[in-house]
């Protein structure tokens, strides 16, 4: 079962297939061959603007009263900066050609709960690799929300919006747990020895994120403690809602296709890169936007080519839309608030039980199947 | 002392909890490079040509001074070098510490020759440091490490033989000797191409000229000089095979002395490069990733993923920096340093001194 001819693409034959894995490929290569001072540069100056946001923010709270909403802005923003544009990216192995120990997806890690060893597996190969194929990309949902209706409905997702909000309040941790899975062991289909070094993972890291922002930094303000300690959790809930929105835009507004395991058997690299962009989104906005966003805004260019310098994206973004319209494939774009809608009804949506389709439909999309199957 | 406090602030744990996950040093490179609580980062201070004769590759000479983290090094060690050579890469060699024993934060000196590194992206390190530094770059250092060094009771004779530029080790052997003021003899055997291509000609000179328990023979090749045989070394050395010896050089050079030494536990040797012994060809080497397989041709995975078209992370190239390490998920390789070979699934291996023996699978 798939949910392509639901959004208005068409598919492709072998051959095409074959042909659009290439364009793609050569995109990829032509980027490889040009890489060098100007994506080092980039990296090294987002991280100092990082490194200087979290010093004014730590330094503001000294400031009673006048420094405390400034000081949550430059820590929000660092924290963001961390995550987004350097942590993920670093740790998606973009910038492992420079050389440098620091901003290598081996060592480095990142500023929030779940620790980057953990991340790297869930995200960078399971995410990555299957994405939105239901059943196999543990993000379509996370394990929480049911976002496809692939997925069963059951009275317990009557909390979908919920869940949602809660998740988003608190994404860290969310995501963090994810590595958990959770679910998986409710199910039966994980043993608890699986999730021993992966819980001690989470742990010594919670432990250690816990104990700055929680407890060194406030002690470190002496009276100003308790604005200080609430100003951190502020600065995270603030970076966990961005995150969590970014995110969500990338794979869950309307017209987003999702993937069986059947069809994904076999794959060619051309399939491969045509699943990547019908699977991601993008939203359009201004350039502070998109380094804010870690580039994320442009999820469909980082589905193609996830370790690709995340800079390189917005460049590469007219030439993947030029392709997309000689191929008749839509892409997915618009702003944050239509992309944000539309993930929100979705949410709301697959809350409840789907309505029966119209059995039209059905005969519709299946001569478009065929030829495919290979 | 104010210095040794705020150097103990900064490596205390409480600083690494606040610092968490980046690290203090993250922070304090920020404000100024040679700031640091646990890294080595050091400025060039000075470069000195050593040999610049026409058609030779050039020697220089490069003084660095390292931040205060530097622990100091022994005579005979060695320490990485990185360096961003442009590109905004950074690339990382390896280089033996030339002068005197240092103690902690005390300059060093590395002795480079230019040599071709077509590994090197854009730029060779020896070509950079001899040709393009200038005082003032920053360099990415590692403490010293090695086993290549001198007992803290040394033997009252000792041999040290050396060949081309393997002689920075023992030359920093030597000086410390010197300066620790050694009673005992020191045999000292070096092998050069020609007296033109001499580095450290003119301390080796006054070395010669002032004896000072230190028998010098230098043999320059160009000249006809013979090379290191068991007879040779008889000749020289009576007794050689008893006389507690370091030999630093060319691969030919460690080969014919660990040939000499053959069943005598006096001789500790330093590769100056890694020995070519080349791996078995045949199977099929895979890269797991990238989906890519190649025929094994017996060279090392590093250069076989290189001619492959990937680009992994490595660094010395000679099995010393671990960046290579990579995840072999099945067969065997051999350690083209110690000869050993393993089989274990899922091992993590230094690709840049394995080679695959038959069917190989690594996480490239």
């Amino acid at each position: 079962m798939t949910t392509v001819e639901n959004t208005g693409n068409r598919r492709l034959s072998p051959e095409e297939l074959d042909a659009f894995g290439a364009e793609m490929e050569a995109i990829r290569q032509r980027i490889v061959a040009d890489l060098g001072e100007k994506d080092s540069a980039y990296i090294y100056d987002i991280v100092k603007k990082q490194r200087a946001f979290e010093l004014a923010g730590r330094a503001l709270f000294y400031l009673p009263v006048v420094g405390w909403v400034p000081a949550v802005a430059c820590l929000s923003i660092s924290k963001i900066l961390d995550n987004m544009e350097i942590g993920h990216n670093v740790m998606h192995g973009q910038y492992d050609w420079m050389g440098d120990p620091h901003l290598n997806s081996r060592m480095f890690d990142w500023d929030t709960m779940a620790p980057a060893e953990n991340w790297k597996y869930g995200h960078n190969y399971m995410h990555h690799t299957f994405t939105n194929i239901v059943g196999k990309d543990r993000d379509v949902g996370y394990g929480v929300l049911r976002m496809d209706e692939d997925q069963k409905w059951h009275p317990y997702y009557l909390g979908n919006p919920l869940y949602a909000f809660l998740l988003m309040t608190f994404f860290e941790w969310g995501v963090a747990m994810h590595d958990l899975e959770v679910d998986e062991l409710v199910a039966g289909r994980r043993t608890w020895a699986e999730n021993k070094e992966i819980g001690a993972r989470i742990w010594r890291k919670v432990k250690k994120q816990t104990m700055k922002d929680y407890v060194l930094f406030p002690l470190l303000t002496g009276p100003l403690a308790p604005l200080t300690f609430a100003g951190n959790f502020t600065a995270n809930i603030i970076r966990n809602v961005w995150t969590f929105n970014i995110i969500f835009c990338g794979h869950f507004p309307a017209g987003v296709a999702t993937f069986s395991q059947e069809e994904c058997e076999d794959e060619t690299q051309g399939h491969w890169y045509y699943r990547q962009l019908l699977g991601s989104a993008n939203i359009t906005g201004s350039r502070t936007f998109h380094i804010m966003s870690g580039n994320l805004s442009h999820q469909i260019e980082h589905h193609l080519f996830p370790d690709l310098p995340a800079r390189r994206y917005p460049e590469i973004a007219e030439e993947v839309r030029e392709i997309c319209e000689r191929y008749g494939l839509s892409y997915n774009t618009g702003p944050l608030h239509q992309q944000l809608l539309g993930v929100f009804k979705k949410i709301c949506k697959f809350a409840l039980p789907d309505r029966k389709k119209p059995a039209a439909a059905e005969v519709r999309s299946a001569p478009a199947l065929e030829g495919v199957a290979a | 002392m104010a210095l040794d406090l705020g150097g103990r602030i900064l490596r205390s744990r409480t600083v690494a909890a606040l610092a968490s996950p980046h690290g203090i040093d993250r922070y304090l490179t920020q404000i100024n490079p040679m700031l640091a609580a646990h890294e080595v980062r050091a400025r060039i201070t000075d470069i000195h040509p050593e040999v610049s004769a026409p058609g030779a590759p050039r020697v220089a000479t490069v003084t660095l001074q390292p931040t205060s983290t530097w622990r100091g090094h022994r005579a005979g060690q060695h320490v990485s070098v990185g360096i961003d050579t442009g590109e905004g890469r950074r690339t990382t060699r390896v280089f033996t510490v030339s002068n005197t024993e240092s103690k902690p934060g005390e300059p060093l000196t590395i002795t480079v020759r230019a040599h071709e590194d077509e590994h090197a992206t854009p730029y060779s390190i020896s070509k950079f440091l001899t040709e393009r530094a200038t005082v003032g770059t920053l360099v990415h250092l590692s403490q010293a490490e090695g086993d290549f060094v001198l007992p803290d009771r040394v033997p009252e004779h000792i041999l040290l033989i050396s060949g081309g530029s393997g002689i920075t080790p023992v030359m920093s052997m030597l000086r410390s000797l010197q300066r620790r003021t050694h009673r005992g003899k020191v045999t000292f055997l070096h092998w050069a191409p020609s007296a033109d291509r001499q580095i450290f000609a003119d301390e080796l000179d006054e070395i010669r000229r002032q004896g000072h328990g230190v028998d010098l023979h230098i043999l320059h090749t160009a000249d006809g000089a013979p090379y290191l045989s068991p007879a040779l070394l008889e000749k020289l050395v009576p007794g050689y095979r008893e006389v507690p010896t370091w030999a630093c050089g060319p691969a030919s050079l460690i080969e014919a002395a660990q040939a000499a030494y053959d069943g005598t536990e006096s001789l500790r040797v330093e590769y100056f490069k890694p020995p070519r012994t080349a791996g078995v060809a045949g199977g099929e080497m895979a890269f797991a990733r990238t989906g890519k397989s190649v025929a094994n041709d017996g060279a090392t995975i590093l250069d076989q993923a290189e001619a492959a078209g990937l680009t992994p992370e490595s660094g010395c190239r000679m099995g010393i920096c671990f960046s290579c390490t990579t995840n072999k998920s099945s067969g065997r390789v051999r350690n083209v340093l110690t000869g050993e070979t393993s089989e274990l699934p899922d091992e993590q291996i230094r690709i840049c001194v394995s080679t695959p023996e038959g069917d190989c699978s690594v996480d490239l």
